[in-house]
């Protein structure tokens, strides 16, 4: 009896496995995948590390950088970016679109391009991708964020929306409308949201057929397999072992890519990461601590520096500490601020202090305006004349989150601190955790006094940076509690709408400047770079500013 | 026993529904949220308030339980919104849980293999090199932190050596053919013997770490324990009575010595959770542990609520298997 109580949980064990595997058989074709066998004539595999899982892979519900990088592959829009920089260049289309009043865009299309299912990339495609984005049911509207974001509504409330229609003239030429000029169209195509997709294979997935369920949304099939015209197309997702397996699409229309395979193993943790490329089992990953910039460098890794396409910034509201309604007050802040020191000592080689509201990249940056220079001195008789020495500053920083142009909030926030302390300033520290109060704190009704954020930019255009800040009256530097938050919101709307990219400019600066000198909404501190690092044996890979990097170039050496 | 047996089912339904609504009550009250969490520093007061509304977020906490509750009675666990979102929260649960359980299994096992012998070998040994050692070697696993350990024994072993992988539960390299998502047992069953090795190969260092803080307990338990009752009348009467060492030491010492043992093993169950947490993430190990790491930060409610509820109802299991086990090394138990 006893001998039979110990055996009986192996016995069964045995049982079970034997019957599971009566009815589990391997998946594996002959040649036992695509391992090491018949590898190095081709382009082989290249596994990236990257810090999070996708969402999902249709690109036009998705909002985060994780999934668009995988997307990014997959999916071409009708205009992209140039290679390492935040450029606008035609896509899909052949060339720039071209229009006469700003409002009427004409797209003259590639005409060998193919989706990856077969269907004929053309026109009507292309207004069928169009319509599908402007089409959506009240659940689709809540989850398409980037559309809200770019064209304001959907076709339940067409009159607020910047899209207007499409149409497909020829096969080759595709007419898109929107509702008034803004240099937010066309160049907001370029966003990896607005892909385009196969309209059979979107007909056939039902890719509009987004429901709401309890407190979440419910994504059709289509989502997890969207097909597209891109170098790379989805082999599987295998969400157990957090890995997406992207194959070559031999049938491309471009230059064809060179890898087989594209791994992306999901790898939170940024110091595993790193030890899992020592280790030699990741080619590359993306955000490295900087701290371990120098490290990598010494074993031999290559270090791709991204241009700098973001600003961190000090956010004041003055309807909390009414103080920092006097422009003096928020002068002295901004020259209590050691910027270049900031700069050397908490963020990254190649970062720079910022001027303005935009990082030097983006069309409409003001050259003529110089870094607000460190002068203790002059805060304090500023404050002094403004009847604020000693004031009480409710200052926050957020815990558990690094950013792109924050590597390490912390240690930015004590320095910052420092020079406000030095100038009498009394700090109340705030640590709150990112989504655990901080971005509450400072949202229009936050509590904050001050807090620093920032913003990695979309495309190139100072709307999506002036225009993001400052337009909306509910925004999150409160200009609209100030006498000037109108005229200053009312001046970008019209510099938005001018066609003329020079004249748009031009207008750009002069509000630069007018905000620097005469609002001071907030201080601009920095932009960053944030890098990507690969292995020695891994080439063809080009940082982008605006993390859009194109894998399809990348070869790899055995 | 049945009675016995079913009358803890019925606890586990009231635990369950008294969790249920403190647990959804807890998630909300804290600070943040999932809008939050999708929209990030992109979030304007309109697009806020539109999708607070979407979500259904707007409405009062009870409404809002009570949909929940009436969902989840109709067996709907609720959608993700932040980790897979438009996922079902039990999928995702389900896929992630053979991991969680392979993982915590392993270090169990790990624990209690090594603990009883040790434990029990050091008290018979009392105040020799051995039992010092072994002492020193328990309290060194429950004071270094589990993600320190987790980092040397990754330094030495995968990094330095490459004898095994640094993170993660298989090679990205091998086209593993899935069939219950215990990946080692999928390998042996699908006879993808290069799968289940690897996956086995993942295995080892999570648990090892996983393992140092239940073995420390167990390893403590059982010393002490074995010690106490080698003192006792009835084993000083077993040798008196003449019998061999063989049957006081298996029959009178360890049977009576393990009973707190078990206790303490169904205890440490519940703490592996806890560790898995961080074993989990610092190992890239996509258990339930990772995935809880993840909805947390993401404030997914629905996978949130499912995990933690499926913890809380696991936890009573196990300690109902204990209680059960108690019933069988125990005579005395039975007959009440």
């Amino acid at each position: 009896m006893r001998q039979f109580r110990k055996a009986a949980p192996v016995a069964l064990l045995a049982v079970a496995s034997l019957a599971l595997s009566a009815c589990a058989q391997s998946d594996r074709t002959d040649g036992g995948g695509s391992g090491a066998s018949g590898a190095a004539a081709s382009g082989g595999t290249m596994t990236f590390g990257a810090a999070g899982a996708p969402k999902l892979f249709d690109p036009f519900y998705a909002t985060d950088g994780e999934t668009f990088r995988i997307t990014r592959q997959m999916f071409e829009g009708l205009l992209t970016d140039k290679p390492g920089t935040a450029e606008v260049v035609p896509g899909l289309a052949a060339e720039m679109p071209t229009s006469e009043d700003g409002k009427v865009w004409t797209f003259k299309l590639r005409t060998n391009v193919k989706f990856t299912d077969g269907t004929d990339f053309n026109a009507e495609a292309v207004c069928k991708n169009f319509e599908r984005m402007y089409d959506q049911s009240k659940a689709g509207e809540s989850a398409a964020q980037y559309w809200t974001y770019t064209m304001g509504t959907f076709k339940s409330d067409a009159a607020k929306s910047l899209y207007k229609g499409c149409e497909a003239v020829d096969p080759a030429t595709a007419k898109i409308s929107v509702n008034t000029t803004t240099s937010k169209f066309p160049v907001m195509v370029s966003l990896a949201a607005f892909g385009m997709q196969s309209p059979t294979a979107m007909d056939k997935g039902k890719a509009n057929d987004v429901k709401a369920q309890g407190e979440g949304f419910i994504f059709p099939a289509y989502a997890q397999n969207p097909v597209g015209t891109g170098p790379f197309k989805l082999e599987k997702y295998d969400a157990a072992n957090k890995t997406v397996t992207l194959s070559r699409n031999d049938t491309y229309w471009g230059e064809k890519a060179k890898l087989d395979k594209l791994i992306f193993k999901i790898i939170p943790d940024e110091s595993t990461r790193r030890q899992e490329l020592q280790a030699g089992s990741i080619d590359g990953y993306d955000l490295p601590n900087p701290v371990d910039w120098k490290g990598l460098k010494d074993a031999g890794d290559q270090l791709l520096v991204r241009p700098a396409f973001n600003i961190l910034y000090m956010g004041l509201n003055p309807e909390k500490n009414p103080k920092l309604k006097d422009l003096r007050v928020r002068q002295a802040l901004d020259m209590a601020i050691n910027r270049d020191q900031m700069v050397k000592t908490q963020l990254p080689e190649g970062a720079t202090a910022a001027s303005q509201f935009m990082p030097d990249t983006v069309k409409g940056y003001n050259t003529n305006i110089k870094v607000t220079a460190y002068d203790p001195a002059k805060a304090k008789a500023l404050l002094a004349a403004a009847g604020a020495s000693g004031m009480t500053l409710n200052f926050a920083y957020p815990t558990e989150v690094t950013r792109p142009y924050m590597p390490n909030p912390q240690k930015i926030f004590e320095a910052l601190r420092a020079n406000i302390e030095a100038v009498g300033i009394k700090v109340n520290v705030i640590a709150k955790p990112w989504n655990g109060g901080y971005l509450d704190g400072i949202s229009p009704n936050g509590a904050f006094d001050a807090w620093i954020i920032g913003w990695t930019g979309d495309y190139d255009a100072a709307d999506n940076f002036l225009g993001t800040f400052f337009t909306s009256p509910k925004n999150d530097f409160h200009t609209f509690a100030m006498p000037w938050g109108k005229t200053l919101s009312d001046s970008l709307t019209a510099a938005d709408a001018i066609v003329d990219q020079g004249q748009r400019d031009a207008a750009y600066e002069k509000i630069a400047s007018q905000i620097q000198d005469e609002y001071l909404p907030g201080l601009p501190l920095s932009s960053s770079p944030p890098a990507l690092v690969v292995g020695p044996k891994v080439k063809g890979l080009v940082a982008s500013p605006l993390t859009a990097e194109d894998f399809s170039t990348v070869t790899i050496s055995k | 026993m049945l009675r016995f047996i079913l009358r803890r089912l019925i606890q586990m339904v009231g635990v369950a529904i008294v969790l249920s609504f403190l647990l959804f009550v807890w998630l909300r009250s804290l600070p943040g949220g999932t809008v939050s969490a999708i929209l990030g520093e992109r979030a304007t007061p309109e697009t806020r308030a539109a999708l607070t509304k979407a979500l259904g977020l707007d409405e009062p906490i009870w409404v809002q339980y009570g949909s929940y509750a009436k969902r989840l009675l109709a067996g709907d666990f609720g959608v993700s919104t932040g980790v897979l979102p438009g996922t079902d929260a039990l999928d995702i649960f389900l896929t992630r849980f053979p991991a969680t359980l392979e993982l915590s299994t392993l270090a169990i096992l790990i624990a209690v293999s090594s603990a009883i012998p040790l434990g029990y070998l050091a008290a018979r040994r009392r105040a020799t090199w051995f039992d010092n050692l072994s002492i020193l070697a328990s309290l060194v696993g429950v004071a270094v932190p589990v993600f320190f350990l987790a980092f040397l024994l990754k330094y030495y072993f995968a990094i330095e050596n490459n004898w095994l992988p640094v993170s993660g539960r298989q090679s990205s390299s091998i086209d593993a053919t899935r069939v219950t998502g215990f990946f080692v047992l999928d390998g042996i069953i699908t006879q993808e013997w290069d799968a289940a090795w690897d996956a086995l190969k993942h295995l080892i260092l999570p648990a090892i770490a996983l393992a140092t803080i239940p073995f420390a307990v167990i390893f403590r338990i059982t010393r002490a324990s074995v010690l106490d009752v080698m003192e006792e009348d009835f084993v000083r009467t077993a040798r008196s009575k003449g019998l061999t060492q063989r049957v006081i030491r298996g029959r009178h010492i360890l049977r009576n010595a393990l009973l707190p043992v078990v206790t303490i093993i169904g205890l440490q169950v519940g703490g592996l959770f806890a560790g898995a947490v961080l074993t989990e993430t610092v190992f890239n190990f996509g258990g339930i542990g990772e995935a809880l790491a993840n909805a947390f930060t993401l404030r997914d409610y629905s996978v949130l609520q499912v995990i933690i509820l499926a913890a809380a109802i696991t936890y009573v299991i196990v300690n109902l298997l204990v209680d059960i086990a108690y019933a069988i090394i125990d005579p005395r138990i039975r007959t009440r």
